[in-house]
């Protein structure tokens, strides 16, 4: 089992993932420039977050373009897991492995903080071991994070259970209160339709040890664990 | 081959909320007296420079690069092409 963590210009939660797979999970991971990666040697690919190319155009628009990305197709073709965090699930959009846009914040800012989600779907290669309904806390730190979608879209992304975490409040609400950037339907992360490719805006690596959390929790952790279950499988 | 300037205006689908357009009106043109503008949307605006044989090819270049390149995304933008004479 080799996961890449894939670096483009601008990548800056890169080391933070590899050390939540190397040092925490004890997996073989390596951090890979994205014009060397190939997809034949990995058993799977993390997107991390940052801001590829200055997020110039739009956040991921650039990066989209890069020959790592040609790979990362080929990757979510044959089923592997591939995770797109921040920058990365923006990556993932302008890509189009996964549908719809990521827009600037309804209020402008950058927002930090905690959040609350729910899991809505188990059947991903990065929530195999989240109960659906289960809350997960978080952080984001982003200021194109707002997930917007056609009416159409949003239909069929509800039909095809694509929808894989929202912003809820702490009893589980999505409510309007709970939602940071305005996203449609408080959507804070999709997947394709097998749910191998999953793009989340918070940030899982950085909630994945304790000390790091001011729940004294790993929720984060759960979805780099689901990831070495859905490999196991 | 002459040189044209080819203008590219990228916005929101009017499904989308244009926060920044909202501030704009509210808290700037409102507040400063233009009560009588009703709506400001912002946008991306890219002006190119490109040598082509006329208008046409110039704007058919533009055209077939912001769909191949995905200058702008689909779901979200609609977007205007405007051909220019050049220098």
């Amino acid at each position: 089992m080799k996961i890449a963590v894939i670096q483009f210009p601008g990548s800056n939660c890169d080391y933070d993932v590899f050390h939540v797979l190397r040092n925490v999970l004890d997996l073989p991971a390596e951090l890979v420039w994205h014009k060397f990666f190939k997809n034949s040697r990995y058993d799977a690919a993390i997107l991390p977050g940052g801001f590829s190319y200055g997020d110039y155009l739009r956040a991921g628009a650039i990066a989209s373009h890069s020959p790592a990305m040609d790979e990362i197709k080929k990757m979510a073709e044959e089923g592997k897991p591939i995770l797109g965090i921040c920058n990365g699930f923006q990556i993932l959009i302008e890509a189009e492995l996964l549908p719809g846009a990521l827009l600037i914040n309804n209020n402008l800012k950058f927002v930090c903080k905690w959040v609350a989600l729910r899991c809505e779907r188990s059947h991903t290669a990065f929530t195999s071991l989240i109960p659906e309904g289960k809350i997960l806390h978080m952080p984001i730190a982003h200021k194109e994070g707002r997930y917007f979608n056609s009416k159409s879209g949003l239909k069929k992304l509800k039909e095809k259970n694509q929808i894989v975490l929202r912003y809820v409040d702490e009893k589980g609400k999505a409510s309007l209160s709970a939602n940071p950037n305005g996203s449609l339907d408080n959507i804070a992360s999709i997947c394709n339709e097998k749910g191998n490719v999953v793009g989340l805006m918070p940030h899982p690596e950085r909630a994945s040890e304790r000390i790091l959390s001011p729940y004294m929790s790993e929720d984060g952790l759960l979805m780099f664990k689901s990831m070495i279950n859905f490999l196991r499988c | 081959m002459r040189n044209f300037i080819v203008e590219v205006i990228i916005e929101n689908k009017p499904a989308a909320r244009d926060p920044e357009g909202e501030t704009i009106k509210k808290d700037l043109i409102i507040k400063g007296g233009y009560e009588h503008i009703k709506s400001v949307r912002t946008g991306k605006y890219l002006k190119i420079l490109i040598e082509a044989k006329n208008r046409k090819e110039a704007e058919k270049t533009v055209f077939d690069m912001c769909n191949r390149l995905r200058i702008y995304n689909p779901v979200v933008h609609t977007y205007k092409i405007n051909v220019k004479k050049g220098d």
